[in-house]
């Protein structure tokens, strides 16, 4: 059984007006003088947006992919599904931005379920930090990423992907329902446009800024 | 949705001829890659392709995607590559999961994300 915990993708206009390069042509090389691979990991639920958020920024088509599991560590929980395999398959999308000559930022596509924890080691290891995607019709989804986020003493900041067909709760009932401490950013977004994303990116590399000075207030 | 596994395990058994990587692996999957070599006769098709893939710097996680192959695969292939030569690795710089932080939270060096803050704004 393979999970492909990408996020359906919808064709959008986008606003930016500017797309990233057509699916299926390689992607641009790095330039020979890129030497520094920076992380940053976007951790939600299914269809809560990430490959959207991450196809917005990246300045290549997002990639696919994909890690497998041994049996042994299959959690206990959810072992059903491979039965009589010895391994099982999660893909995740991620995304580039060249930041300078020498540092790239990749930006990875997390899945937030608890059966995807064995990703997540390599994922968050050596990560700035994490953007956590919420969905606010499924608000739940998001509990267990923040909860394992805090566990992992991985900062993190909180983006509220507005959904025109969800119910729009205040920003501050959205922390108050996620149990969000005040100084943790919160923030809203439209992860298909550009400029939203980028700016979410730059919460998060503010508030790491913050935390790294000294200063959480 | 593509499933490797439903592929065949024995597939990627065959590609790393039953090796999986090491404790002491060195890679990240923002680690990039550098060919320093052109492939010869008689490699292992997936070397091939790595050499050809790497010869501007490539992340891990994008030689993965570029071969369709699970990160642990790719490793292994990558620690022969590194073993006899044919790669060199540039890892990510450190900085990032240090935890002076009084609160106990891994932060990345305060230079690093001055300049991740310069990147982002400029896009």
């Amino acid at each position: 059984m393979a999970y492909n915990d990408s996020d359906p993708q919808v064709p959008e206009a986008d606003p930016a007006g500017q797309l990233p390069a057509p699916a299926g042509q390689p992607p641009a090389p790095l330039p020979g003088s890129a030497h520094n691979g920076l992380k940053i990991v976007i951790v939600g639920g299914f269809g809560v947006g990430k490959t959207t958020m991450v196809g917005s920024v990246s300045e290549i088509s997002p990639l696919s992919t994909e890690e497998v599991m041994t049996q042994a560590s299959v959690g206990v929980d959810d072992d059903s599904h491979v039965r009589g395999k010895s391994t099982t398959t999660v893909a995740f999308d991620f995304g580039r931005i060249s930041l300078d000559s020498s540092n790239v930022l990749y930006l990875f596509g997390a899945p937030g379920q608890e059966r995807f924890w064995f990703l997540w080691d390599q994922l968050f290891a050596g990560s700035l930090g994490a953007v956590v995607l919420i969905d606010t019709r499924r608000m739940k989804d998001s509990w267990y990423a923040i909860d394992r986020l805090e566990h992992h003493r991985m900062p993190f900041v909180v983006a509220v992907n507005r959904f025109d067909d969800g119910p729009q709760p205040s920003l501050s009932k959205v922390r108050k329902a996620l149990a969000i401490s005040d100084q943790i950013p919160v923030v809203e977004c439209d992860a298909r446009v550009r400029e939203s994303s980028k700016q979410v990116l730059i919460t998060l590399v503010s508030y790491l800024t913050r935390l790294a000075s000294g200063r959480t207030g | 949705m593509r499933a490797i596994d439903r592929e065949s395990p024995d597939r990627l058994y065959t590609v790393t001829h039953g090796r999986v990587p090491g404790d002491d692996n060195p890679f990240d999957l923002v680690s990039l890659i550098v060919a320093e070599r052109d492939p010869a006769e008689g490699m292992q098709s997936e070397h091939v392709k790595i050499l050809t893939m790497c010869r501007t710097p490539m992340a891990l996680a994008e030689v993965s995607a570029g071969l369709r192959l699970p990160i642990s695969v790719v490793k292994v292939l990558l620690q022969d590559l590194l073993d006899t030569g044919g790669i060199t690795v540039r890892h990510p710089l450190p900085g990032a999961g240090r935890s002076d932080d009084p609160d106990g939270l891994h932060l990345p060096d305060r230079d690093v994300l001055k300049q991740v803050l310069l990147g982002l704004q400029r896009l």
